[in-house]
């Protein structure tokens, strides 16, 4: 009964889902938001010898990475699991009866998905047979797969397809080409299918091969085996067996989307997947094949829209490995390794990569790939590597890599070799002639197949080789000044953007956020760039370090021809290599003039006479499309769309309409690769400009206005001295990393692969514009057209030619930064801020009354969406009846600030305000003093209930996790997603440097990515490793506002967070880049209302609460939120507002006048906020909320929740851009719904404490909490068994305070392959000594205690060629000891301040942003080791004495060990290594010390030498420490 | 720009010093002395550049780019400073000078620290442009052919004046006095403006092309019918047009007068005037007693300062204000508080909740005022009956403001319609009930500072010409 009652409700979730999700949308939702990522691995045999074995062992190995899947909103419907192995002919040969087949591999198997209709099942059965008939295959038999479906999730169940297994033989004279038959034939059924009338979706190929087969369904690790039966057959044999279980954002039933793929299975994220597709269709127009010939038809579009970033991944390999490269070749086009100037490598292989860069981008992004063509069994890692994958191979042949160690138990004695997969390199197994090839070998091999080095040096076309140039002639003082005001350029556009660009070499930063409105809903005119937004990488895929990591990354391009891709020959390498794609003046003159046979330029005039029409613009670029077309078909291979030709009589279109539109229409006439676009512009100024038209299709941008300012500029004095080339040149090296920046934003590494990617929404763009121009960009609220686009060129047209040939003699002011009469207008006026603090500081509702009405019209007249949004009139209840402002306030918290971002003062007064009233402050990033958790002697509490976990891992102690109530995990902040945080280092005070575990005066970088999330189901792991900690406290994730993040946030919620908060772009910081502020993210009335309609269509939003921030000031905020799904609110910027706060916006100078966000003693002296005025503010706001939800007839919050049919929109219908606009999609409300499914049911934040720990808890008595005596335990473990010791520090910590134990009072010894975050958050006196081997995050957060990594004793091979421990160990660490008795994998001691560690070599980016402790290397290092560090000691063994060039020597200097105190130190380190793990290594040094000891090297961050200087002398002053910005401009 | 600028709070704030008491006594010129370029760079550069300049936003009337040419001038960059000012500001060496200051009072740093000297940079600025020749005609480059009259030569005149004619329209303004300038060369003594400053402007003015026609009265010497038949468009700035009277018996008696008669006679002596003994207002060697406490009142001290007079007692009615801000007066409120003018500290005798009961005379002229304090009670004033004592005053200057009359001819012979305060009705275009009539400045809102009126004489320009251009 019970039963029948569950399936029902799936049932009716099932037929719900259906009537919302149609075509892939729903409101705000789109399919394509969705993202997934997950475990991957697999086992071999090298001798090549089928055995079930192998299979099983397989299985194990998946269910082993249990952890890494997902399972979705019915609580037991995987995300999907499979496996591929070689097809068992035995198995098949003896068990299937009713079809005659041979025990060789005489036939080709289909694993079919088929509709559970018998009707449909036929239908498709027929096509199969017939399309097999028309190609020369004929179906033998049809085979039902046995499962029992009793295994499944009742999601998995309900759209559970049919499973079909069909035997096709061919002629025997069609055995050549074999492969690329089945490929073919396979295209063509699934074509035929795609195209009959009925709805076939259940319909899916999972592999057609005469080698291998797929077994894959929606079912989690364990329910692979019990459901398909066949794979509990001894007989079912293979000599290989590849594993994949998937982690996904959504619970919708896709059977099809579970791994592995035909020809590879992926663990992480494709970044530039739309790059990717867009390219892929491009390259679809001129592709021919030898080897497909006319069957290449059949088979394009490659691509099926509908997959996964994997599956498209896998569709673009088969195709080219079909097409006839090698697997191998084909996975390092697609995934190359970085090769920038400063890495070390073969000029053959460099060659090798750099001819295929003209033909394959990167599909970029954190990516482990198991591939396998049947011969060929390998695996590749992403030039970042970002997924852990990791190998070993035994004396008998078996291979196992997975994304874990350990997921095998292989005897220790047994093994030959481990290992991990570097960034970039490839792992690669050939089954037929039983070797295990490395990696240089199959690059060397790759790269001498053909004559790569010659054929680049032969066609290679650069710019700087061809013509002379010529001078750039000055512009006229008023000319300029008509052109700026033509383009739309502000004084602050001088003053803001070009003139920190131009001086500095960097783009400016500011701080606070953007209180401005949105260009569609302004009655200003606005550039066409400031209605896109830019989506970043946040959760499923991480944002890159374009700073510390800068080598992974490169802006090179090619400005592309047209020769066929599928071919290998020297045309393909034929075309212009620009190093970035920023043209001088003269770059211009050098490419008109050029006299290179294949570069044919021709100007495009892209200006239009305003006088011609009503539809000029319209007429004018259907004109450039035509003529851009003419002059492609004459020959001519460069388009320069110039809008150099603007003056009186001639209004220049929009840069980028232009750009888009010619790219969108040669696209579409397969012409596009036959031409390069050039745009010449005035336009263009700011990073994001040049971004966008990147992204858009512009091969090379020339900003000739830009580059004629600068020089006035510099003639004017403005530039200090610079001369005016060395200020363009610091402008174009500006733009370069910005871009960098930009790029890493979205988590992409290369120019390559960005361009064309259109990862935009177009915020205001109405869709016939977004069709025919900017195709593939997301528009969801509709916008303007043609015409409101001329209104607003000709606004500035007129300005710059008024009539009666007047002469203007100013720009506009601009008033963006700084708010300025006649300029952009802000929300924070004057009159808003001086109500609030009357307000509040009188206590007179009256005046709130008039901020709130003042605020809230002004949404409406600067242009705010919820300004346009209205409640229904409904029947009001009296106010009494509604829950009481007390309960209300308890869903308030205060908005991350952290303390050295704002005073002591002004966190402490909010801290105490939020605590008043029963809601929660927090403290953001940056730690906080343990003082605050004992209350005051008034009563009154300083404790932040929030404690933050942002990238830089400040002050992230065991002691600050158990003293929160909630632990935010901070994936992208409003302000500036897809950014690290900095606090500069005159703001790191001692106090600041003491809680922050770091030295005061020097600058705290945060990273872009947290170094332990890469993709989703590293932030599982992160909350089971906080949860373990700190089981009471509540796990929250702050994500911000953008298309997709509903998507994200049902990942989010798959991880098992209690909490998400949704932060809208407006929020403040105290330091950000200006285009991270302005250009990046959405507000969050899109973002709230797509997450409320995303988690509910999944059945995910029950289990979670929703938070929001970003701008909330007034009740009516409040209520609008709540109606979209919101249950809790944040505040920041108004509390500050309260507290005194200005919008000065000098935070980031440290210079704030009101001792608000400020170190400075002086200035702090000025702070004279009060807890009551938040007090008296937050009342006021939950009273009119109270007054708003009784006019709405809601009795409480929690029914009000997610209400949005209580809204309407009320779209201007008077202004000239915003009456385009609709905002149904965001009021979009089911009709059919159950109210308890759309809002947060009771959360329960304990997830169970490990076993593990609790196995280890169980022999602690009660005796030992009171009074602890020493203990020692020994126990065997595996890698399913995470975060060891996580409880059992954070009860230590709770029971006896941050100082824990007395040294080793605790000790563990362990045996065999421990899981993720081994000892982390681990304890003083816990020591955990580990025989055998860990996986990834050891040692994370560590607050004491020591861990010790030692090889088995049966280990037959060198320690230091012994991977033994994962990446990212000891990410945070603030006080411990580490001993590993091997190698350890990439960002080693990432951020460590405090941990000490010896470790007997490291991967790539070690000691990375380290603060402080002391890490000793006695083995190999890799690259761009100490990348920003600037803190801590790290003491490197260099016998080689290679290692200044694999160090980054940015921040660094490297000295001998010549000091007493050194020798003394790193001697005491390896005799301690040598103590605790027995190191034949360590020993072997300490033996013959005086002649070892001069061959180790000392890095020291040259900032904290300094400071140590100075702290010696004792002369330390606060004035002495580095200027603001430093490290902004030096970064 | 590595604007990292501590200066707002390591520099003290440095105003232009006055010249010693008994030095500038002697004369009218100028009570101020100018500082270095250098020293107003450095207190420039205490501008804080805020993101919500109040300055700028809230405080000054015509929105003068206070951080802009603070920054320019931090930069050495005077010209630039110079075209920032003028967008905003016809007339910045008027405002330099006799402006109350309201940026300063709103600036953030006023609120900690101490303003910014945004007034004297304003007036540094300018002075300097005057110095290289930088002030220039700005001679628009094309004919409209219409034709603005323009009434009354105030600062709403001159401004609106200015701003039109640089669009290219023929303009002709008609003042009934003497000299151009309105107040600003009437009202204002030259102390406080040196009357060569006006003329400097004044001269630029006509170069562009305006036509002054004084002693011009329309309604009386022109007619309206006249002006509406020869002019595109009219517009009427002709101030505020009477002063208040005080009714209490023995004001007939001589020796009392109205300020302005007494400040005007003042600059008209300077210019090289004569009046006959009857009509000469001179307090040499009197006790001069003002009533009022505004800044007229103050600007008639100082005057009777300078003509040595024997003392000087200023009377108000109303309490005197707080020292300090108060609580309802918050910043960036103007601060309601007491000032004491350059005037004030040549030697005023300062009297606060006083009424004047009456004058009392010998032989026809005033020797005495009988006055009579006056305490407040939740704001409303309460006589205090034993109170009543006697000034001596031989000249009387009443300093009580100004009222509006809606019976003067020139609005007869327009034949306009007025607002409830009995000012000229206008609706958000400036246009008066009458077509191609347009008004602003004090004759529609009432006596005011001079910022007031140069910001409507822009504006009111600004839709004359938008009427013009149609």
């Amino acid at each position: 009964m019970q039963e029948k009652q569950a399936s029902n409700e799936v049932n009716n979730y099932l037929n719900q889902y259906e009537q919302l999700v149609q075509n892939g949308r729903y409101g705000l939702y789109r399919q394509e938001f969705e993202h997934d990522s997950c475990g991957v691995g697999f086992v071999a045999h090298l001798d090549g010898r089928p055995r079930y074995e192998t299979i099983a062992n397989g299985l194990h190995v998946l269910q082993r990475m249990q952890h890494r899947g997902a399972i979705g909103g019915d609580k037991e419907t995987g995300d999907g699991s499979g496996v591929m192995v070689q097809i068992p002919i035995e198995f098949f040969c003896n068990r299937v009866s009713h079809i005659p087949l041979s025990d060789v591999a005489s036939y080709a198997i289909g694993m079919f998905f088929l509709p559970k209709s018998d009707n449909l099942r036929e239908q498709c059965i027929s096509i199969v047979e017939k399309t097999c008939n028309e190609q020369g295959f004929s179906v033998l038999g049809w085979r039902k797969v046995p499962v029992d479906e009793e295994v499944l999730g009742a999601f998995a169940r309900s759209t559970e397809p049919a499973i079909m297994q069909a035997f096709i033989t061919w002629n025997e004279n069609e055995d050549q080409h074999l492969q690329q038959k089945l490929y073919v034939l396979r295209r063509t059924i699934e074509k035929t299918v795609a195209a009959a009338d009925y709805a076939l979706d259940q319909f899916y190929i999972c592999s057609l091969s005469n080698t291998v087969i797929v077994y894959k369904g929606m079912l989690t690790q364990d329910q692979v085996s019990r459901y398909f039966i066949d794979l509990n057959d001894e007989l079912f044999k293979s000599s290989f067996c590849i594993v994949h279980s998937r982690f996904s954002t959504n619970t919708l039933p896709q059977w099809k989307l579970a791994q592995p793929f035909r020809f590879m299975a992926h663990n992480g994220e494709i970044n530039t997947l739309k790059a990717n597709i867009h390219r892929q269709k491009n390259r679809e127009g001129f592709m021919t094949s030898r080897v497909l010939g006319k069957d290449l038809e059949k088979v394009i579009p490659v691509i099926d829209e509908s997959g996964s970033d994997s599956s498209m991944f896998d569709n673009v390999l088969e195709l080219f490995v079909t097409a006839g490269r090698s697997i191998p070749h084909v996975m390092t086009m697609m995934i190359p390794e970085a090769y920038s100037p400063e890495i070390q490598m073969s000029a053959d292989k460099r060659a090798f990569y750099e001819y295929h860069s003209p033909i394959m981008e990167p599909w970029d992004g954190p990516a482990a790939v198991v591939f396998t063509d049947g011969r060929y069994l390998g695996a590749t890692l992403d030039r970042n590597g970002l997924r852990p994958a990791r190998y070993t191979i035994t004396r008998d042949g078996l291979i196992v890599l997975a994304s874990e160690t350990g997921v095998l138990d292989v005897p220790e004695s047994n093994i030959i070799s481990k290992g991990r997969l570097y960034p970039g390199k490839m792992f690669l197994v050939d089954l037929q002639q039983h070797c295990i090839i490395p990696d240089n070998v199959i690059k060397a091999k790759l790269s001498r197949q053909y004559p790569y080095r010659r054929w680049i040096k032969d066609s290679r076309i650069e710019l700087r080789g061809l013509f002379n140039p010529s001078q750039v002639p000055a512009i006229d003082h008023q000319e300029l000044l008509e052109k700026h005001i033509l383009f739309g350029y502000t004084d602050e556009d001088l003053k803001v953007i070009l003139t920190p660009m131009a001086s500095q070499g960097q783009e400016a930063i500011g701080s606070m956020g953007n209180d401005t409105g949105l260009a569609v809903l302004s009655d200003k005119s606005h550039l066409l760039f400031s209605y896109f937004k830019q989506i970043f990488a946040q959760v499923t895929n991480p944002p890159i370090d374009p700073l510390r990591e800068q080598l992974m990354m490169s802006l090179e391009s090619f400005i592309e021809n047209a020769s066929n891709p599928l071919d290998i020959d020297e045309r393909q390498y034929r075309s212009l290599k620009l190093y970035h794609p920023i043209l001088s003046s003269r770059d211009m003159v050098r490419i008109r003039t050029n006299p290179h046979e294949d570069l044919h330029p021709a100007d495009i005039d892209i200006t239009f006479d305003p006088e011609d029409g009503k539809d000029a613009l319209e007429r004018a670029m259907r004109r450039i499309c035509i003529e851009v077309e003419t002059l492609a078909s004459q020959g001519h291979s460069m388009m320069i769309l110039t809008d150099t030709h603007a003056k009186r009589g001639r209004a220049p279109i929009p840069s980028l309409l232009a750009v888009s539109g010619v790219h969108q229409y040669m696209m579409e006439r397969n012409m596009r690769s036959n031409i390069g676009i050039i745009a010449e512009t005035g336009e263009v100024r700011e990073v994001f400009h040049f971004a966008l038209l990147v992204a858009y299709g512009c091969d090379a941008i020339c900003p000739y206005i830009a580059f004629s300012t600068i020089r006035q500029l510099s003639e004017e004095g403005k530039l200090g001295t610079l001369s005016a080339e060395t200020a363009a040149d610091n402008y174009v090296n500006a733009i370069k990393k910005g871009l960098l920046k930009t790029f890493s934003r979205m988590g992409i590494s290369t120019l390559h692969s960005y361009f064309d990617i259109r990862s935009f929404e177009a915020l205001g763009l109405g869709n016939p514009l977004i069709e025919q121009y900017f195709k593939g960009t997301v528009s969801r609220i509709g916008g303007i057209g043609f015409k409101e686009l001329t209104w607003e060129i000709m606004q500035r047209y007129n300005q710059a030619y008024p009539a009666h040939r007047q002469m203007p003699k100013l720009r506009q002011a601009g008033g963006f930064y700084r708010y300025r009469r006649d300029g952009v207008p802000h929300y924070w006026s004057f009159q808003a801020i001086s109500l609030l603090q009357q307000a509040t500081k009188t206590e007179d509702y009256a005046i709130f009354k008039n901020f709130t009405s003042h605020m809230d019209g002004s949404y409406r007249t600067i242009g705010e969406i919820r300004g346009f949004l209205d409640f229904k009139e409904t029947v009001a209840i009296p106010i009494e009846e509604v829950e009481p402002i007390e309960t209300i306030m308890r869903r308030f918290a205060s908005a991350a600030m952290s303390i050295g971002s704002i005073s002591k003062e002004a966190h402490e007064t909010v801290a105490i305000a939020m605590n008043r009233i029963g809601a929660k402050s927090n403290s953001g990033e940056g730690g906080e003093d343990p003082k605050r958790s004992s209350p005051l002697d008034n009563g009154d509490s300083m404790r932040s209930r929030i404690k933050q976990i942002a990238s830089g891992r400040f002050g992230v102690t065991t002691e600050y996790v158990m003293s929160a109530d909630e632990l935010q995990i901070k994936m992208a902040q409003g302000a500036k997603p897809g950014e690290g945080g900095q606090l500069p280092g005159n703001k790191v005070t001692d106090y600041i440097a003491s809680i922050r575990h770091t030295v005061p005066g020097v600058t705290l970088i945060s990273p872009p990515p947290h170094h332990d999330i890469y993709s989703i189901e590293d932030l599982a792991q992160l909350i089971y490793d906080l949860k373990q900690v700190n089981s009471e406290a509540q796990i929250s994730v702050k994500l911000v506002s953008e298309p997709g993040v509903g998507t994200i946030a049902s990942g989010v919620v798959k991880a098992k967070a209690d909490k998400i908060l949704i932060s809208g772009q407006n929020g403040g910081t105290g330091a950000a880049p200006l285009t991270a502020i302005r250009h990046v993210g959405l507000p969050w009335e899109l973002g709230l209302a797509e997450t409320q309609q995303s988690l509910f269509i999944n059945n995910l939003r029950q289990q979670v609460i929703v938070q929001v921030d970003g701008h909330l000031k007034t009740g009516r905020d409040l209520a609008i939120a709540t109606l979209l799904g919101a249950e809790e609110y944040c505040f920041g910027t108004s509390l500050l507002i309260t507290l005194g706060c200005m919008m000065v916006r000098k935070c980031h100078l440290n210079m704030c006048p009101f001792g608000v966000a400020t170190q400075h003693p002086d200035l702090r002296s000025h702070f004279h906020g009060k807890a009551d005025y938040i007090v008296t503010f937050l009342r006021f706001l939950a009273t009119e909320f109270r007054e708003y939800m009784a006019r709405l007839g809601f009795r409480t919050v929690e029914e009000m929740v997610g209400r949005s049919d209580m809204l309407k929109s009320t779209v201007p219908t008077d202004s000239i851009k915003g009456r385009t606009i609709t905002l149904d999609a965001l009021i979009d409300f089911p009709r059919r719904h159950d109210r308890k499914l759309m809002h947060a049911q009771k959360i329960n934040p304990t997830l169970p404490t490990s076993e593990f720990d609790k196995r280890l808890q169980a022999f602690l008595t009660e005796e030992f909490w009171k009074f602890p005596y020493p203990v020692s335990l020994e126990f065997p473990i595996a890698n399913t068994d995470r975060t060891v010791g996580g409880s059992l520090s954070g009860r230590i910590i709770k029971q006896f305070g941050s100082k824990g134990l007395a040294d080793n009072t605790i000790q563990v010894t362990l045996h065999g392959s421990a899981g993720q975050s081994f000892g982390a958050f681990l304890a003083p006196g816990l020591f955990l000594r580990l025989i055998g081997e860990a996986n990834d995050y050891l040692g994370k957060a560590m607050s004491g205690g020591r861990i010790a990594v030692v090889q088995a004793p049966e280990t037959r091979f060198r320690s230091d060629r012994n991977i033994i421990c994962g990446n990212v160990v000891l990410y945070g660490a603030t006080a411990g000891e580490v001993f590993i008795n091997g190698m350890a994998g990439e960002r080693f001691a990432v951020r460590n301040s405090g941990a000490m560690a010896v470790v007997e070599g490291v991967g790539d980016h070690g000691c990375e942003y380290m603060t402080g402790g002391i890490v000793a290397v006695l083995g190999q290092t890799g690259k761009n080791f100490a990348a920003g560090m600037s803190g801590g000691i790290a003491y490197v063994y260099d016998p080689s004495e290679l290692f200044d060039t694999r160090c980054n020597l940015d921040t660094v200097e490297l000295e001998g060990v010549w000091d007493i105190d050194d020798q003394t130190r790193l001697k005491q380190l390896i005799e301690l290594h040598a103590k605790y793990t027995k190191s034949k290594i360590a020993m072997a040094i300490l033996e013959d010390w005086e002649a070892k000891y001069p061959q180790f090297v000392k890095v020291v961050p040259i900032e904290y030498k300094k400071v140590l200087e100075r702290m010696k002398q004792n002369e330390y002053r606060d004035e002495e420490t580095l200027s603001v910005t430093e490290e902004v401009y030096h970064g | 720009m590595a604007d990292a600028q501590t200066t707002f709070f390591t520099v003290e704030r440095q105003d232009a010093p006055f010249r010693p008491v008994d030095e500038r006594i002697k004369d009218f010129a100028s009570v101020h002395r100018m500082l270095s370029n250098e020293t107003l760079r450095q207190q420039a550069s205490r501008c804080l550049d805020c993101g919500v300049p109040f300055c700028h936003m809230y405080a000054c009337p015509l929105g003068n780019r206070i951080p802009d040419y603070s920054e320019a001038v931090t930069q050495d960059h005077w010209k630039e400073a110079l075209d920032i000012l003028h967008s905003t500001n016809n007339f910045p060496e008027f405002t330099g000078r006799i402006c109350p200051g309201l940026c300063e009072a709103s600036c953030t740093l006023a609120v900690n620290f101490s303003a910014n000297t945004c007034q004297n940079i304003e007036m540094t600025i300018v002075e300097h442009g005057w110095k290289e020749g930088w002030i220039l005609p700005e001679i628009a480059n094309y004919r409209t052919g219409k034709k603005v009259a323009i009434i009354g030569s105030g600062p709403t005149g001159l401004a609106a004046a200015q701003q039109l004619v640089r669009q290219g329209h023929e303009v002709i303004v008609f003042e009934r006095s003497k000299r151009i300038g309105g107040l600003l060369h009437y009202g204002i003594p030259n102390f406080k403006l040196e009357k060569s400053v006006l003329d400097r402007r004044l001269g630029q003015m006509r170069q562009e092309g305006i036509l002054f026609e004084t002693d011009v009265e329309v309604g009386r010497d022109l007619s309206a019918r006249y002006l509406l038949q020869k002019f595109d468009a009219i517009l009427i700035a002709s101030g505020s047009p009477s002063a208040r009277n005080i009714h209490v018996p023995g004001r007939t008696l001589d020796g009392i007068h109205y300020a302005l008669d007494f400040l005007s006679q003042q600059a008209d002596l300077l210019e090289g005037d004569t009046f006959n003994n009857e009509k000469t207002i001179d307090p040499k060697g009197k006790h001069v007693v003002i009533i009022g406490g505004g800044d007229t009142g103050s600007d008639c001290a100082g005057t009777a300062i300078r003509r040595g007079c024997a003392s000087v007692t200023q009377i108000e009615l109303l309490p005197q204000p707080p020292i300090e801000r108060q609580v309802s007066n918050p910043w960036p409120q103007w601060p309601r508080i007491l000032r004491t003018s350059s005037s004030h500290q040549e030697g005023v005798k300062r009297l606060w909740g006083i009424e004047t009961k009456e004058f009392i005379g010998h032989d026809g002229h005033v020797k005495e005022i009988l006055c009579k304090k006056i305490s407040y009670e939740n704001g409303k004033p309460v006589p205090i009956d034993t109170s009543e004592f006697i000034i001596k005053a031989d000249l009387v200057l009443l300093c009580l403001g100004f009222i509006p009359d809606t019976s003067l001819s020139l609005f007869k012979d327009f034949n306009l319609s007025f607002n409830e305060s009995g000012y000229i009705h206008i609706d958000e275009q400036y246009k008066s009930s009458v077509d191609k009539v347009f008004a602003a400045g004090d004759v529609v809102i009432g006596p005011s500072l001079v910022v007031h009126a140069i910001k409507h004489g822009r504006l009111c320009a600004q839709s004359v010409h938008s009427y013009l251009s149609i």
